[in-house]
């Protein structure tokens, strides 16, 4: 009998929360426009800054909360419109923020993926950098980084589509947020930002600040996968060592093992056995795992991430990103680390 | 089916006459979207089954779109039409023509791309909010590089002579961008366009989704960057629920057209006899869609009529401008004072209003008119 499917790749997307469902489920039948000025649209507009307000709460958040169609949008609004002069991105960024700025100076990584110092040419500049990455896991040291682009007279932009609901929201002067990656539906984000003065409106809905009719049912469901929250995370962490611990024991590199990761998102390389390949094995035997992110899958390009980790092209092109969600089990891990264990024997007896 | 007289009534009770704000969601667009709030979560951009899976189902909603435009070109999927109006837009290049009735987010992004130093050239409309097409020849000069124009006005419901407009952009080297977003499977899309921006929540289907059909050869300068997820140049990650929402909304429409059609006459006429002579239709009442009705009696407060009838869901224009306290841009190039423009209403109905729906909102309305024209006198 075949084993039922294995999802890892929560880092891609991860299913709906429950409650996010319901909140979805019951917001289908409020359909009504948000800016129409009668009471059903009345009526949606309290709903959608009742769920605009519990974001806030629930994220300890006091500033302004403009949705958006995703955290693609979120950046690029930032991007466009901060008011701040050069841009300046780490070299780790997802491809939503180093598309829109495809001349801006970059940030170094060390060799475990962490920004460092900031170069002269940081005063008075938007600062672009994650607070973890898509592709690794690293945590992104953004007290020190945020301080040090104040002093400097700038103003940050953390991309914090991976993070939110499972750590701190940084101190940063913008955020931006998907709803998809913490158990909200695909479709809905916010870009939260700390003082509207510093970014030039656009005209439009969302105090002008993004045009376009609010989809209402979908922050409903976002407000309600945030107030879930992610008290699953330490018990990620416990299922994320089992996971390194075995990988390691069978040859397996942990990629950035040496700094700070989110519990739920690793990768590992496995000497001599290409991503892609392993890709396909996994998926024959019902496991979903990746190889860097989900946006360039079927690419092919190697990873932006390792080559500025200073990864050679050939090592890089053998990772694979392994991510983890709310319902995943150390059964789950066991599964999926003997899978690991059968595909580098197979490899290794084919070498030998 | 039960679900259609709440969908006329609204949520609660009420009477639903604001097609051209929102438009409820099609039980079937419903239906189609719960797989995605549960196992059906893939990231459509994964590579693995789960992914492809969801990636064959927003190939499929494609083409469902796709079959009610014209052939030879792409869909890209967006968060709606304001997004793929602001694309088409700052993602062309040259001189710009537009109409001084197109909707906020086409005027917004070409004044936006006039800040950018590209030159900006207004049409003006007639009495009947039509472009006028000989005017529309001297604008669109050789060396323009954008004409957009909307097919069906979001207040008024009158229908744009988009096919020659077509034309004349063509015949000067622009391309032709089509605001479709009230006509789309409702009024026939002219096969000429090059770029059309529809939404899903204004055809029965999900708020969160749009799209930009991209005509084969034509090249846009991203909007949103990325991933590059949609072929011709849009980053995010898609909402395969919501695409499946639009896909079946799409489907609807197609089959129902007829239906829907002889439907929103009905209402029209209805409608019309009802209010009889003392409201005046602002604009066309030839070229237009029927499910619109803008209409103005003289000395009426639009706001006020608005506010005291808590049964009766309609509006004075455009949902995105309301709460502005200006008179609407569309009444006034018409040629409307600000008093006229502020004594209109729009009414909008479609599938899901009943004829019984018609005939009791349009008594409240004559009554609140008539007790307002009471205490003015």
């Amino acid at each position: 009998m075949a084993l039922s499917r294995l999802y890892l790749d929560h880092a891609a997307t991860t299913p709906l929360h429950p409650a996010a469902r319901d909140a979805m489920m019951q917001a289908l039948e409020r359909w009504a426009n948000p800016s129409s000025p009668h009471a059903e649209g009345r009526a949606a507009r309290a709903a959608l800054e009742d769920a605009r307000a519990r974001i806030g709460r629930a994220l300890g958040f006091g500033g302004t909360i403009i949705f958006t169609s995703g955290a693609t949008e979120a950046i690029e609004i930032v991007l466009r419109r901060a008011k701040a002069g050069d841009r300046l991105i780490s070299a780790v960024e997802h491809d939503a923020v180093r598309r829109a700025v495809p001349d801006g100076a970059m940030l170094a990584v060390d060799s475990e993926g962490c920004v460092g110092e900031l170069p002269s040419s940081a005063r008075g500049a938007l600062v672009a950098v994650q607070a973890v990455n898509n592709e690794t896991g690293v945590i992104q040291p953004l007290d020190r980084i945020g301080a040090a682009v104040h002093e400097a007279g700038g103003l940050l932009l953390a991309d914090c589509a991976q993070s939110a609901g499972k750590m701190a929201l940084p101190d940063a002067d913008f955020i931006a947020l998907s709803a998809h990656k913490l158990g909200g539906p695909p479709g809905i984000g916010a870009l939260l930002v700390r003082d509207l003065a510093t970014l030039a409106p656009s005209g439009g809905q969302e105090q002008g600040y993004r045009g376009g009719t609010e989809n209402l049912p979908s922050v409903l469901a976002f407000a309600a996968a945030v107030e879930a929250g992610g008290a699953w995370i330490e018990r990620a962490a416990s299922l994320r060592a089992r996971l390194d611990a075995a990988i390691s024991e069978t040859g397996g590199t942990v990629v950035a093992s040496a700094t700070e990761r989110l519990p739920t998102i690793a990768s590992y390389r496995m000497v001599g056995v290409a991503a892609t390949a392993q890709l396909i094995r996994f998926d024959l035997a019902g496991i979903a795992v990746s190889a860097g992110s989900a946006c360039s899958s079927g690419s092919l390009k190697p990873s932006h991430v390792l080559a500025a980790m200073g990864w050679d092209e050939g090592a890089a092109r053998e990772v694979v990103r392994i991510s983890f969600g709310r319902d995943t089990s150390e059964a789950d891990i066991d599964r999926v680390a003997a899978e690991w264990r059968a595909i580098a024997s197979t490899a290794r007896a084919r070498a030998a | 089916m039960a679900g259609y007289r709440e969908h006329g009534a609204g949520p609660r009770g009420m009477i639903y006459l604001d097609y051209q704000a929102t438009t409820p969601l099609a039980p079937e667009a419903r239906s189609a979207m719960l797989p995605y709030l549960d196992e059906k979560f893939g990231n459509p951009h994964s590579p693995h089954r789960l992914g492809r899976e969801a990636a064959a189902a927003v190939d499929v909603a494609r083409e469902q779109v796709a079959s009610l435009l014209p052939s030879g070109g792409r869909l890209a999927f967006t968060s709606g039409a304001t997004e793929s109006l602001n694309w088409a837009i700052k993602g062309s290049h040259g001189p710009i023509v537009t109409s001084a009735t197109e909707h906020a987010a086409v005027l917004d992004s070409v004044r936006a791309a006039g800040q950018a130093e590209r030159a900006v050239t207004i049409l003006t409309v007639g009495a009947d909010g039509l472009i006028d097409l000989d005017a529309a020849r001297v604008a669109i000069a050789p060396g323009t590089g954008l004409v957009a124009i909307m097919l069906v006005n979001n207040e008024i419901g009158v229908i744009q002579p988009v096919e020659q407009l077509a034309e004349l952009a063509h015949a000067a080297g622009a391309l032709f961008l089509c605001d479709a977003v009230q006509g789309y499977g409702r009024v026939a899309i002219p096969a000429n366009c090059d770029l059309v921006a529809i939404s899903a929540h204004k055809v029965h289907g999900p708020k969160g989704i749009g799209a930009l059909w991209v005509r084969d050869g034509v090249t846009l300068d991203p909007l949103l960057h990325g991933g590059g997820q949609e072929a011709p140049g849009r980053s995010g990650t898609l909402a395969p629920m919501l695409c499946a929402g639009f896909g079946a909304a799409a489907t609807l429409m197609a089959s129902r057209a007829d239906v829907d059609a002889a439907h929103v006459a009905r209402l029209w006429l209805l409608a019309t006899r009802h209010l009889g002579p003392e409201w005046r239709i602002n604009g066309s009442a030839e070229h237009r869609y029927r499910g619109n009705l803008n209409v103005r009696r003289d000395g009426i407060d639009s706001a006020r009529l608005i506010s005291g009838l808590r049964g009766l869901a309609f509006s004075a224009g455009s949902a995105c401008a309301s709460g502005s306290g200006r008179p609407s841009h569309v009444l006034k190039a018409l040629g409307l004072t600000d008093r006229q423009a502020r004594s209109s209403i729009r009414l909008g109905f479609g599938r899901y209003t009943s004829e019984s729906d018609i005939g009791a909102a349009m008594t409240m309305i004559l009554d609140a008119a008539a007790r307002q024209a009471m205490w003015a006198a």
